[in-house]
């Protein structure tokens, strides 16, 4: 019977199986930030066990609340940076090299296809664009595999969303993952890898493709997923250049990965995006998503364009190409993340970072910073924000704020009219 | 193994992330202790805030809600904020992935019921006092005037980790 590509990784990978239900897989990158990693190091440390198993294997990086904001967010750095230098974790990636985990270790070449990686963060599913399995998990899970380079999963079943179609001027990969939200619900996906397929994705760049995956868990997905392809092996090709002859026999090996034509699925999905129009959510939940134009005239205070979902330099790109020659209005607070080092420095070098100073707009350092509500950029009680970054919930940019996810393009537009607006009619105006 | 079950306390609500049940601003903790006094302090519910000092919220050992308790982000602060608490179970029609796995690899139970099975423990009236019969897979409910029984199935991985102290406890013997 053929398998998806989720099951030929946990195939390859098989450590255990301890029910026909359960499988204990190697876990090749496990990924550590301050926010989740210190209290597992603490709790090592306390029963006797503070080893790693492979420094190589683990990749580290500062990056919820860099530079830190108070001594209890100095002190977690501080355990991280110290429990790295014990044990000689050279990717660790501190202050001046740091960014957001999930832009900055795509960045470096760290995940290839057919790997496995956890981390003790939800959105890791984001490397799943990689054609790898990539999945979020808890404190324990992370010190397991730390400790011991195995993680335990239930045998995995999968969900194959096929987009197809053309998708319309103004419209991106962040407004049909959350029309797929909708579709799904927060948890239509839960227990489930998706499996993003069909033209649209293949003729998708990698920074698309991390904004498509980076997003399935908030439909409950275990994971999303890319198949790798040609678009990848050229993302990696710096990094791979002493594996293979050429990107296109890369891009054929990677086809090891790809699903059987028979492979089982336990739900499939196909999304026409012809007629999709930018979306917004309103609300606390990811799948409260409307059209952007049902939204129009909401009033916005704040922008904030960056994050593990739309903080690359594309995003800034398109958000740039509606703030040339434009001001930030006056009611308006715009804020711009670059989500790693490169990404800031690529923005600096095309100009990007001028078109956003001249509209009027802050520019902070690569972190995670208000998209947790920890810092830089938290909203007051009953503030709203137009942000690019993946959740919305009650509170988390700031206890009575709202959040309206959006695309780049239309956090931009939101930030010149100080309302949520529909940026298409903007765009090469 | 370990007892559970004790005084419940309900929460008629679906989706609750875990933002709700601990606010990342208290994610710069690094003891467990110091998450209890915030436990669901964000919770919205009827649109309202939610009182964290009422009585019976404050006593309880078992929280009952709806569907997919927990998503969200993956902190397992999620699961400490209940443990700091004494609450050493949830039960709901279904939970988000993520903190199902922290609930049982911190030995916790998070238990799955039919939705119908859900109704019925929701229509208990006064105190109700829920014990979890782990041989059987029976949640016993009982309140002054009824008792409500119902059954689920455990994932056996999941049961060997509750039964070995969690999942550190399981891996490091194991692998
Ligand atoms: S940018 Fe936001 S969603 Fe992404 S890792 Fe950081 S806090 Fe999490």
């Amino acid at each position: 019977m053929g398998q998806t590509i989720t099951e030929k990784i946990f195939a390859a990978h098989v450590r255990d199986t301890p029910t026909p239900d359960n499988m204990v897989i190697d876990i090749d990158v496990i990924m550590c930030h301050e926010i989740t990693t210190p209290i597992a190091i603490m709790d090592l440390v306390d029963k006797g066990m503070d080893r790693v198993i492979d420094p190589d294997r683990i990749k580290a990086v500062i990056d919820h609340v860099t530079p830190p904001k108070d001594s209890k967010t100095a002190t977690q750095a501080k355990i991280m940076r110290d429990w790295a230098r014990r044990h000689k974790i050279k990717d660790f990636f501190d202050i001046g090299q740091n960014g957001v985990c999930h832009a900055l270790f795509p960045e470096k070449g760290f995940i290839r296809p057919g790997n496995t990686v956890i981390m003790g963060d939800s959105h890791t599913c984001t490397h799943g664009a990689f054609g790898a399995f990539a999945a979020g998990v808890g404190t324990t899970d992370l010190e397991v595999g730390i400790l011991k380079g195995v993680c335990a999963f239930r045998k995995p079943e999968s969900m194959k969303i096929e987009v197809t179609g053309n998708l319309p001027s103004g419209v991106y990969a962040k407004d049909i993952i959350l029309h797929i939200i909708k579709t799904l619900t927060v948890n239509g996906a839960t227990d489930l890898v998706i499996e993003f397929c069909g033209p649209v994705v293949d003729g998708m760049n990698m920074s698309s493709r991390m904004t498509l995956c980076n997003m399935s868990v908030e439909a409950g997905a275990t994971s999303g997923l890319c198949l790798p392809d040609r678009v990848t092996a050229e993302y990696l090709w710096p990094f791979i250049q002493e594996d293979y002859d050429s990107v296109d026999q890369a891009a054929e090996d990677y086809k090891k990965w790809h699903s059987d034509p028979d492979a089982t699925y336990a739900k499939t999905l196909t999304i026409d995006v012809s007629d999709l129009e930018p979306q917004v959510t309103h609300q606390y939940k990811p799948d409260q998503v409307k059209d952007i134009t049902e939204l129009a005239g909401t009033t916005i205070d704040q922008v904030y364009i960056g994050s593990c979902t739309n903080g690359r330099i594309e995003d800034i790109r398109e958000a740039a190409s509606i703030l040339k020659g434009r001001k930030v209005a006056g009611t308006v607070r715009g804020i711009l993340t670059p989500a790693t080092p490169a990404i800031y420095s690529q923005a600096l070098e095309e100009g990007l970072i001028k078109i956003f100073m001249d509209a009027g707009f802050c520019v902070l350092n690569p972190t995670c910073g208000a998209c947790l509500g920890m810092s830089s950029g938290v909203l007051a009680e009953g503030e709203s924000c137009a942000s690019t970054t993946n959740r919305n919930f009650n509170g988390r940019m700031g206890k009575g704020g709202m959040v309206h996810l959006m695309s780049p393009l239309s956090a931009a537009a939101a930030a010149v009219t100080g309302e949520i607006t529909d940026p298409r009619p903007m765009m090469n105006a | 193994m370990k007892e559970f079950g004790g005084s419940a306390f309900f929460i008629d609500r679906d989706d609750i992330n875990t933002d709700e049940i601990i606010p990342a601003k208290y994610l710069t903790e690094i003891t467990k202790r110091a998450l209890q006094p915030h436990l669901l302090e964000d919770l919205i519910l009827n649109d309202k805030g939610f009182d964290t000092s009422a009585p019976d919220f404050q006593q309880a050992q078992v929280l009952v809600t709806r569907s997919n308790f927990g998503c969200g982000s993956s902190r397992e602060h999620a699961v400490w904020a209940l443990e700091v608490n004494d609450i050493n179970v949830v039960i709901g029609t279904s939970f988000a992935r993520i903190f199902r796995q922290n609930m049982f690899n911190c030995g916790i139970l998070a238990i799955e019921v039919a939705p119908e099975d859900v109704e019925q423990l929701f229509a208990l009236n006064g105190e109700v006092i829920i014990d979890i019969d782990l041989e059987n897979d029976t949640v016993i409910a009982k309140s002054d005037t009824k008792t409500v029984k119902c059954s689920f199935s455990l994932n056996p991985f999941d049961k060997e980790l509750v039964g070995a102290g969690g999942w550190l406890a399981y891996a490091d013997q194991k692998y």
